[in-house]
């Protein structure tokens, strides 16, 4: 039997490297021994991609691209359909907790330098990965065809009209109609459930092929590769990703499904964060709602969005200021001058602002899911500010924060004290 | 991290001070009274689904609230519908919007939209308003088209009795909203049950491997 096994294994390694890539990819690609809780969120960004793709396929199945039938295929799913609550509160919660993960995943990156040299390219990736990420919650985000789907996608499509002279054609050409409307559903299904997965798919395998090209970073920063076994030529502080990183990410694997099925089971709607209220009323284009705003994931840049004054009546200085927010993540590798990586030995200036980073994320955060009038308005006998909507000065402020941290990072990073490197891991 | 703690606390009142609106009264929606569901549905069909749909309700589901499909058909189904079929209105929407100024919306997931709270205080809200068409206004609605439909029990029930009507009504509405609700909770049970005896078998084993890594 034993034997059998291993001629078939050799009958496939003689056309198609499966033993090669077990090894480069598992049992002999050395990740780093000190790997610690911020390392969880790279494979449980996989996970939840798999989550999302095969309970996408099922949805698929049952769901209608139709105006007058997506509402109420949605709701078919929720009752008629075996299992299909389950399935859609999966697929809904993933792509909350895809954020969730993804957004610790780059924090990861922010603390111990893993866009730094030699891994821009995994970064650029990354940040490749990041933007589709939007894209496919953006066009997901329709398909349920509520009232906030539709307002939603109407005025993110409207963004794009202003730009100056082509907007109004762009944004036309974008829904397919003047308005938001059964056109523009059948494209955003199209979108959602295949143009951009394959195109995320493609980054995925990028990022971890550009990966396991340079090796994993670690928390102290410092590149394992630089000291190894003599004999063997591997890394001493390398162990090999399988079995050792496996087993650790079964452990992560199921303590994130605990807090995934929490929410799954007892909290679907997340008090209104994942699931809207206002997305339980069928998409009316007569009807406008009184507040519209983005899924919690999108709110900080919709809070840069808003913070921006109009110039000469155009909001196209808002667009590009919320485009340059997320864009800007891109440019990291480059802006970070520090002689080291890792927050460990970095020193006062990056840790204050990266936590005044965090601050104004989550202000920006929060501030985007409430009207701009949420604090009221400055009294009028203010020099300045007076009269203006307290919400929207303090957005402008932790925008300006947001900013900073990213166009400063050259010169702070680079000022910055720092504490001697060791030459191995630490625990 | 200090001076994280310190902006996050600075922060804090500013948190505090967004709360807006005046608080409904919490509804009491229990969804293990099944009583209560069944009353609430008797109400919802006899009073409500003359105008409003909720076309993604099926009245065999109802055997979910411990009916039994011979009493539903025997107590619930009025105008010759199928025990599979969805609950529908006969009325056609232009007609109901001529007469009442607007169509009265598909009731499906409504307490998801309203929540239950608001509800239980609509039920409970509509006053004699002479200026609007239908001589009713409604304190959380207000030009409201709906007239107070509930009216002939309101005036001849106490004020308790007819509270716990609209409870029942609106605990009806709020598992009718999301049927799933009713299991969701004991099946959620059992997954985090078996995550949790999951989780420690896979730390044992993690320990297992990672005891020759120092």
């Amino acid at each position: 039997m034993k034997n059998c096994m291993k001629c078939m294994l050799d009958w496939v390694d003689a056309r198609f490297p499966l033993t090669a890539n077990w090894k480069t990819h598992l049992s002999e690609y050395y990740a780093p021994k000190n790997f610690n809780f911020w390392y969880y969120f790279g494979s449980l960004a996989l996970l939840v991609l798999v989550i999302q793709i095969v309970t996408g396929i099922f949805l698929t199945m049952h769901y209608k691209p139709e105006a007058t039938l997506a509402f109420s295929s949605v709701e078919y799913i929720m009752r008629d359909v075996t299992g299909g609550w389950i399935i859609r509160y999966m697929h809904s919660t993933g792509a909350s907790m895809f954020f969730v993960v993804v957004y610790l995943h780059m924090f990861r990156g922010l603390l111990y330098g893993s866009h730094r040299n030699p891994r821009e390219l995994i970064w650029l990736f990354g940040v490749g990965i990041f933007l589709c990420l939007m894209g496919e919650a953006f066009f997901g985000y329709l398909l349920p065809w509520g009232q906030m789907s539709y307002w939603g996608a109407q005025v993110i499509i409207n963004l794009f009209t202003s730009i100056p002279f082509v907007g109004p054609d762009i944004s036309e050409w974008l829904r397919g109609d003047y308005v938001v409307s059964d056109a523009t559903l059948n494209r955003f299904f199209a979108f959602h459930v295949i143009a951009l997965p394959l195109v995320l798919l493609g980054l995925v395998v990028a990022h971890i092929i550009a990966l396991h090209e340079v090796g994993s970073n670690n928390p102290d920063g410092i590149e394992i590769k630089a000291k190894k076994d003599p004999k063997t030529h591997i890394p001493l502080d390398g162990i090999p990703f399988h079995p050792y990183y496996t087993v650790k990410d079964i452990m992560g694997t199921v303590a994130f499904l605990i807090v995934f099925s929490a929410v799954v089971f007892f909290a679907p709607e997340m008090g209104g964060y994942f699931l809207e209220a206002n997305n339980f009323i069928p998409a009316n284009p007569l009807v406008t709602p009184p507040h519209i705003a983005p899924v919690w994931y999108f709110t900080p840049y919709y809070s840069i969005l808003r913070a921006v004054p109009p110039i000469l009546n155009s909001q196209f200085p808002g667009v590009v200021a919320m485009g340059a927010s997320v864009v800007i993540f891109a440019f990291l590798p480059w802006l970070d001058r520090s002689p080291v990586k890792s927050i460990r030995y970095r020193g006062p200036l990056y840790k204050r602002w990266l936590a005044a980073f965090v601050v104004s994320f989550l202000v920006l955060g929060y501030l985007g899911t409430e009207p701009s009038n949420v604090w009221g308005q400055f009294a009028a006998s203010m020099p300045i500010i007076g009269g203006a909507d307290r919400a929207t000065v303090v957005a402008r402020f932790f925008m300006a924060i947001y900013f900073a941290f990213f166009l400063l990072m050259p010169w702070y990073s680079k000022s910055d004290t720092t504490k001697p490197v060791p030459e191995r891991v630490t625990a | 991290m200090k001076n994280l703690l310190l902006i996050l606390a600075l922060l804090l009142p500013t948190a505090l001070l967004a709360n807006e609106g005046v608080p409904l009264e919490k509804a009491p929606v229990n969804l293990d009274d099944q009583a209560s569901l069944q009353r609430g549905a008797k109400t919802f069909i006899n009073y409500c689904l003359n105008c409003h749909s909720a076309s993604a309700m099926r009245y065999n589901r109802l055997q979910d609230i411990g009916l039994t499909e011979a009493q539903i058909k025997a107590n619930l189904l009025l105008a010759g519908e199928k025990v599979g079929d969805t609950m529908t209105v006969a009325m056609r929407s232009k007609d109901a919007k001529a007469w009442f100024g607007a169509t009265p919306p598909d009731l499906s997931v409504e307490a998801r939209a309203r929540g239950a709270d608001w509800l239980y205080a609509y039920m409970r809200g509509f006053y004699r308003d002479d200026a609007r068409p239908t001589g009713w206004n409604n304190k959380v609605f207000d030009k409201v088209g709906m007239p107070h439909v509930l009216y002939e029990l309101q005036a001849t029930l106490k004020p308790a009795e007819y509270d716990a009507v609209v409870a029942d009504l609106v605990n009806y509405m709020v598992y009718m909203a999301e049927p799933a609700k009713l299991v969701r909770g004991h099946l959620g049970l059992i997954v985090l049950l078996f995550l949790g005896v999951f989780f420690v078998l896979a730390r044992a084993l993690k320990k297992e491997f990672w005891k020759d890594i120092h």
